[in-house]
């Protein structure tokens, strides 16, 4: 066992946390699934449980591309082991808030964050936070598949292998674990070598998914995973989710409202807001609530509008 | 109108049969001159007016040449190219880009001129100790120089075919910058990297004026190995060599060799082009 | 097995998080890396600035010392009284050559490829002509030019002479004048096509007031950059027979005589032995006829940068 140490530790807090009182025990550093599993009661999508530790504490985020504000005044609290979903009309800046939880805005030359992204209490743009570190431990799955031009297998070992790990055996095991987990193996175990685009888009975007779980993130973020899939790839990729969940912290964005009714535990409702003087479209959360309350009896009568399908 | 732009365009055609045509002719007329005795063309040493063509000798002084020219070329184009498209600045890239395009568009004697005044006495010289400053490692330095700028351009739009999706991807799980480019982008764009690759020789080899100028060889030539340290004549040199002299001799094999080793340069140039090509489609195809 | 998690002691959670998240972030080989492709970027530059500032060296104090008459004067084998009016004289004629054959003729190739041609294995076959014709050596359009224009078209020529030159030169841009226009052509958003077959006019203006004038920024690039690369070759106009500028020989100004251009000055120049008798040496007067012909092509091509930069300006609309 000698998975390297960017990896190993995120298991460590993840289960720190999980049992929410300080341990101080030495666990090993390969988290056993079915341990996890047993030690995390899994939650229903219809009942949230708000006791459940936090992950993200959003305050007051604002992001700015430019001197144009995308996005203002979103708060919200992502908890573990629950998927948390964001909705609202096309450009209300689901994306732009999504990357800000790994901190991919950094790519943009022009984006610029204000408030807070506390993750486990650290502040994510805390000059002293090491960005990559982030990404090692927050994951993210892209709206269109985007597997490496590389063997479905090394497609999958990318991310351990750059996290230090050499071991041909050791790297088997994850890559056969990650695809299991996003339940490609059956499909490709005996083509490992085959090219990753030369799998159809819903295998492709399960096979990112396998590259996202392979580093054993705590968080996966998932930006419109089934947007390019046709129906049937999409629920499996929702069946997927759900058996994840156990594991990891989801967050995804979908414009298919009834996906998230189906997979999420809470969402998170955006508008734009379009300034009169200006004419500028800056978006704003509206209503955060469980995702049973959000679809059934909303807080804001826009969130009503918007998913009765009476919106704009 | 129609007519007349067909017309125009049809004299691409017109040129690609003219130049076959001419060196098909010439090589023919070469060997009559030479009265098919091809002995000569692996004789000992370049020494057009005895009738003694040895092929090996140009063209192992082109292999040497533009084999020191890649070397050049390669490490400080590639370097160029992975620097402007994933790492600089807009700023920085405004300014370095076209920096390397005057490169570009450097005459080739202004290069010559420069390796024969300046790479064979200032560096050459003083760091090697040849046996005349003149040789082929001043000539390859030189037409390093030259190929630089289309081994990083030609990389350059390789690497910027690679999608941003791809790079995301590799940051997304936690990589750094560095194994981002060196172990997703570079290998995404290899296909382009090879071409940039063939272009270059193709390049490297087909020059002539620094040959010419700064390789050392003047009408005769001798293969003595591989040693970029002496003298030697590149195929293009041969050629620029073979011309002059009275236009009665235009008609001899002296001379008529001149369409001989332009029918060899025109050949393998155009294979290198065209694997090159290749490569570039499978860049755009892939995206 | 090392202990991947230490004994917490009194820390909270948060902490453990917060010093995994804060690992320095020190990266040796990123590093590294950036120092090395800092290298090369730096010795390209370098490299191009010794090349310029050495010329320069050599050229200013006889330039000075020269002044007009180095410029006024004709060829010969004194360097302190020697002259490249030959050499301008033969790079011009050489310009005009191309701007006069290569270019129409490059531009309505590109417009018969662009606008008129169906994708048929014949147009496909001729655009890899094209592609392929770019890719010739320019010391084999040398052979070409010897051989067609000084040779079968002798009569017309004169032989060896500067319109034989211009003639070879101005093929061997043509590709290249096809190519970038090609491209700038196909560029032309459709609508631009529509507009004008909308008021009813007919292909050919439509291609004349409409397609043309929107991609003429490019075509122009394209042009200036093949014109710099047809005032520097030197290797075609060996093989066709322009003087080397070196000893003795004073060609005149003339369309069908003996003539040189200036590329073909340095090379000349540059294999000159030195003569301790001459207050100059030819190695100065070279790099003096390199000075001008830099400037020249420099000019071009900056040009032509200019040009694009602006070109893609206006059409991202910023
Ligand atoms: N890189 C960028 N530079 C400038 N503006 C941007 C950039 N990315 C997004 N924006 C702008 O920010 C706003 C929010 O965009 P964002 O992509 O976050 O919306 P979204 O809710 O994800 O939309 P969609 O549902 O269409 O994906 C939009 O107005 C968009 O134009
Ligand atoms: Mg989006």
């Amino acid at each position: 066992m000698a998975i390297a140490n960017g990896v190993s530790t995120v298991a460590d807090h993840t289960d720190t946390e999980s049992s929410s009182t300080v341990s101080t025990t030495t666990r090993p550093e390969v988290r056993n699934v079915s341990e996890v599993s047993l030690s995390t009661t899994a939650q229903t999508a219809d009942s949230p449980d708000d006791s459940a530790p936090t992950v993200y504490d959003i305050e007051d985020l604002g992001v700015y591309y430019g001197d144009f504000k995308a996005v203002r005044d979103a708060t919200l609290t992502i908890r573990q082991h629950e998927i948390t979903a964001f909705i609202g009309p096309s450009g209300c800046g689901k994306t732009t808030v999504l990357r800000c939880l790994n901190r991919m805005n950094d790519f943009i030359d022009t984006a610029r964050v204000e408030g807070t992204v506390l993750y486990h209490g650290v502040d994510l743009y805390d000059p002293k936070v090491n960005s990559t570190e982030v990404r090692r431990r927050i994951g993210m799955v892209f709206q269109k598949p985007n597997p490496f031009p590389k063997s479905i297998y090394d497609n999958v070992a990318y991310g351990p292998r750059i996290a230090g790990m050499k071991k041909k055996s050791e790297l088997d095991g994850v890559v056969e674990k990650a695809l299991r987990g996003a339940a490609l193996w059956d499909e490709v175990h005996n083509r490992l070598d085959a090219s990753g685009m030369s799998l159809s888009g819903g295998q492709q975007q399960r096979l990112c998914i396998a590259r996202a779980i392979a580093v054993d993130p705590e968080v996966i973020l998932m930006d419109e995973p089934c947007s390019s899939l046709d129906p049937i790839a999409t629920s499996r990729i929702e069946e997927l989710m759900q058996e994840i969940k156990r594991e990891y912290t989801i967050v995804i964005v979908t414009h298919n409202m009834q996906q998230a009714a189906r997979v999420s535990d809470r969402t998170a409702f955006f508008i734009t807001e379009i300034n009169k003087e200006s004419d500028r479209r800056t978006g704003v959360l509206v209503e955060f609530n469980p995702t049973e309350k959000i679809f059934s009896n909303p807080d804001d009568e826009r969130t009503e509008q918007y998913v009765t399908g009476r919106f704009g | 109108m129609r007519g007349v732009f067909l017309g125009a365009a049809l004299t691409a055609v017109v040129l690609s049969a003219l130049i076959l045509y001419t060196l098909f002719k010439g090589t023919f007329d070469f060997f009559r001159a030479i009265e098919w005795d091809f002995a000569t063309l692996a004789d000992s040493g370049w020494y057009p007016r005895s009738s003694r063509f040895d092929l090996r000798t140009i063209v192992i002084g082109s292999i040497v040449v533009s084999l020191i020219a890649m070397l050049v070329a390669v490490p400080l184009g590639l370097g160029t190219a992975i620097y402007l498209a994933e790492y600089a600045s807009r700023r920085v890239r405004r300014i370095v880009k076209p920096i390397v395009e005057v490169l570009a568009g450097m005459p080739s004697v202004a290069v010559g001129f420069f390796a024969v005044y300046v790479i064979a006495p200032d560096l050459v010289s003083r760091v090697f100790d040849p046996r005349q400053p003149k040789n082929m490692l001043v000539a390859g330095l030189g037409i390093g120089l030259l190929v630089i700028p289309i081994m990083a351009s030609v990389c350059e739009d390789a690497l910027a075919a690679v999608p941003g999706s791809l790079r995301e991807a590799s940051y997304g799980v936690g990589a750094k910058k560095v194994t981002t480019v060196f172990q997703v982008v570079l290998p995404a764009a290899v296909s382009g990297i090879v071409a940039a690759f063939i272009i270059s020789a193709s390049r490297a080899i087909g020059e002539t004026m620094v040959a010419t100028m700064a390789a050392g060889a003047v009408d005769t030539a001798v293969y003595k190995g591989f040693s970029p340290l002496e003298p030697g004549m590149t195929m293009t040199a041969a050629m620029t060599n073979a011309v002059g002299g009275s236009d009665q001799a235009a008609a001899e094999a002296p001379f008529k060799v001149l369409f001989f080793v332009g029918f060899l340069l025109f050949m393998v140039t155009l294979l290198l082009n065209t694997i090159g090509d290749r490569y570039v489609q499978r860049v755009r195809q892939k995206y | 097995m090392a202990l991947a998690t230490p004994a917490l002691g009194g820390r909270t959670a948060g902490d453990v998080v917060r010093a995994n998240l804060t690992k320095s972030q020190r990266d040796v080989p990123g590093l590294l890396a950036l120092i090395a492709l800092l290298t090369s970027v730096l010795v390209t530059i370098l490299v191009l600035f010794t090349l310029i500032g050495t010329i320069l060296v050599d050229a200013v104090p006889f330039l000075r010392d020269r002044g007009g008459s180095f410029v006024t004067r004709t060829i010969g084998s004194n360097p302190d009284v020697i002259g490249l009016w030959p050499g301008l004289y033969g790079s011009f004629i050489i310009g005009l050559g191309v701007i006069v054959i290569a270019f129409p003729l490059g531009i309505a190739a590109a417009v018969y490829l662009e606008e008129y041609a169906k994708p048929t294995r014949f147009t496909r076959f001729v655009q890899i002509n094209i592609r392929n014709l770019a890719g010739v050596p320019a010391v084999v359009y040398g052979v070409l030019g010897f051989t067609i224009f000084a040779g079968w078209l002798g009569g017309l020529t004169g032989g060896k002479t500067v319109i034989a030159a211009a003639l070879t030169l101005a093929v061997l841009v043509l590709p290249i004048v096809m190519i970038t226009s090609m491209e700038a052509i196909r560029a032309v958003p459709q609508g631009i096509r529509d507009a004008g077959y909308g008021v009813g006019a007919s292909r050919w203006e439509t291609i004349r007031d409409h397609v043309l004038s929107y991609a003429a920024p490019g075509i122009l690039t394209g042009t200036v950059l093949s014109l710099a690369r047809a005032l520097g070759e030197a290797a075609p106009l060996i093989v066709v027979g322009a003087l080397a500028g070196g000893v003795g020989l004073l060609p005149e100004t003339s369309l069908d005589g003996k003539f040189t251009a200036l590329p073909m000055l340095i090379y000349g120049w540059s294999g000159q032995p030195t003569d301790a008798d001459n207050r100059w040496q030819f190695s100065n007067s070279a790099a003096a006829a390199s000075v001008i012909l830099l400037a020249l092509v420099l000019f071009f091509n900056f040009a032509a940068i200019l040009l694009r930069n602006r070109y893609e300006r206006t059409r991202t609309g910023s």
